[in-house]
């Protein structure tokens, strides 16, 4: 059974932007798309320990500020190297206008 | 502090070669110690502001690189028209720095991915640059890569060009090519045969190997068939059109190469102290694609070139003063150059204004001490 975290209300995210959402000593990244549908992926590049969220959404694709890795953050499949692993990506649902992901 | 090594007892102190290998002991020494893989400083920039930096654009780029191959081929075909006369001289001036120095910050933007929107418009520019100026285009993606994530910390970034002690007249040697691009020719046939070195694999994934060696065999054949070529025609145009420019036209990359961080610190994870911005003319930053903004590109390596200007308006405030012009940095740089030969330790320590925040400074008593073992 999913466990439902509270990462913020829903327009803290802008849109085809990302936040990043510390909790129980991980971080992840949250994403709002175009057609305000919510994602969530690891927060780090798989490359190197670079949090995503200071990187640039383009459609469905984050892209590492550091290195240029990209993924699709909605599959977690990795597009461009430096990137080569894939993020594991999380549920994530609208509650009462809250954004929230399932751990 | 000077080090002095193993030649201390000749009349004039030597300081201790560093290991800038990517498997020796400073490498232990940085994984150790934490400089590996480092959270950097970062000047704040508002999240809007650095998103409106950060968006590509195709156009800047594609009309830069028409006016590139526009030169380039005006040049050559200038160059060829009057070979024989001393008026073909300017003309292969000219092609030699779009070839052999251009080439290099087409290839470096378009390496990051942030040259033109379009990635696939990135990918092929970085090919072909990368043929121009004799790079393996998949181990130095990689190599620039780490170069980022670990910039000038010893032992891990393999892209640091002037090392400590100096070799300032192998340096100096560099601005004709003379050295560097047979040795690049080198490194590109010990790739085609298959053969990576200890610090190669360090920072290439194996999955990435089969990939270096294809794209050095395909480097070689061309190269193979523009000598081909110059025994067919009995000519040495051919090389004086591929090949050769990378020597005799590479100086105006490597002048302002060295100055990125040349005579800055080591081991430190803020790159107002181990990174240079200087102003430069028109024309070279165009030729240079406005790297001279070096620190910004590493601060925030993903806004494009065309947005540094506007980038360094905006975080001047938290960064050393800019060196005023290419010979203003190169005084500061001998400088440090000079003071290197007998201590490895001696750099320039920028100063910042005080408008800027205090440098990171958590790593700079983590000196490692050198030993003649």
């Amino acid at each position: 059974m999913n466990n439902w975290i509270t990462v913020c209300l829903k327009d803290v995210i802008e849109e085809e932007d990302v936040i990043r959402f510390d909790y129980d000593g991980r971080s992840f990244a949250i994403y709002r798309d175009l057609w305000n549908d919510y994602f969530a992926t690891d927060g780090f590049c798989t490359h190197e320990r670079v949090h995503l969220a200071d990187g640039l959404v383009l459609d469905d694709t984050i892209e590492c500020p550091k290195h240029n890795g990209r993924f699709n953050y909605k599959t977690g499949v990795a597009l461009r190297s430096p990137a080569c692993e894939a993020l594991s990506t999380y549920p994530v649902r609208l509650e009462n206008g809250v954004v929230q992901i399932a751990l | 502090m000077i080090k002095i090594g193993k030649k201390a007892s000749l009349k004039f102190p030597v300081a201790f070669e560093r290991d800038y290998s990517l498997n020796g002991r400073r490498a232990k020494h940085a994984l150790e110690v934490g400089l590996a893989s480092a959270d950097w400083y970062h000047t704040d920039i508002p999240r809007k502001t650095i998103k409106a930096l950060m968006r590509r654009s195709d156009r800047p780029a594609l009309i830069d690189t028409a006016i590139w191959f526009g030169l380039l081929l005006l040049t050559g075909l200038g160059g060829v028209a009057l070979w024989g006369q001393w008026w073909a001289v300017p003309f292969f001036a000219a092609y030699g720095v779009l070839y052999g120095s251009a080439s290099d910050s087409r290839w470096h933007e378009c390496g990051h991915g942030t040259a033109f929107k379009t990635d696939w418009m990135n990918n092929i520019i970085y090919h072909i640059a990368s043929f121009m100026v004799i790079r393996n285009p998949i181990s130095w993606r990689w190599s620039h890569a780490r170069h980022h994530t670990d910039t000038i910390i010893v032992g891990r970034d393999p892209e640091i060009n002037l090392t400590r002690p100096p070799k300032i007249i192998e340096a100096a040697l560099r601005f004709t090519g003379i050295l560097s691009g047979p040795k690049s020719l080198q490194i590109m046939f010990r790739n085609g045969v298959g053969f990576m070195t200890e610090d190669e694999l360090n920072y290439i994934p194996s999955s990435e190997v089969s990939k270096v060696v294809l794209w050095a065999r395909v480097h070689l054949s061309m190269y193979i068939l523009t000598v081909l070529m110059c025994i067919v025609l009995w000519s040495i145009i051919p090389l004086m059109l591929v090949g050769f420019p990378r020597l005799y036209g590479c100086w105006h990359m490597v002048m302002l190469g060295l100055l990125q961080h040349g005579g800055l610190e080591e081991d430190v994870t803020d790159h107002r102290l181990n990174s240079r911005t200087l102003y430069i003319n028109p024309i070279s930053r165009w030729l240079y694609w406005n790297m001279n903004y070096h620190v910004e590109h590493h601060m925030f390596p993903m806004v494009p070139y065309h947005s540094l200007p506007r980038l360094h308006d905006l975080i001047k405030h938290d960064l050393p003063k800019p060196n005023s012009s290419i010979s203003e940095a190169y005084r500061e740089l001998f400088f440090a150059l000079w003071h290197q030969r007998i201590d490895s330790d001696f750099c320039i320590q920028k100063k910042l204004p005080s408008t800027a925040k205090p440098f990171r400074k958590e790593f700079h008593d983590l000196k490692f001490t050198e030993t003649s073992n």
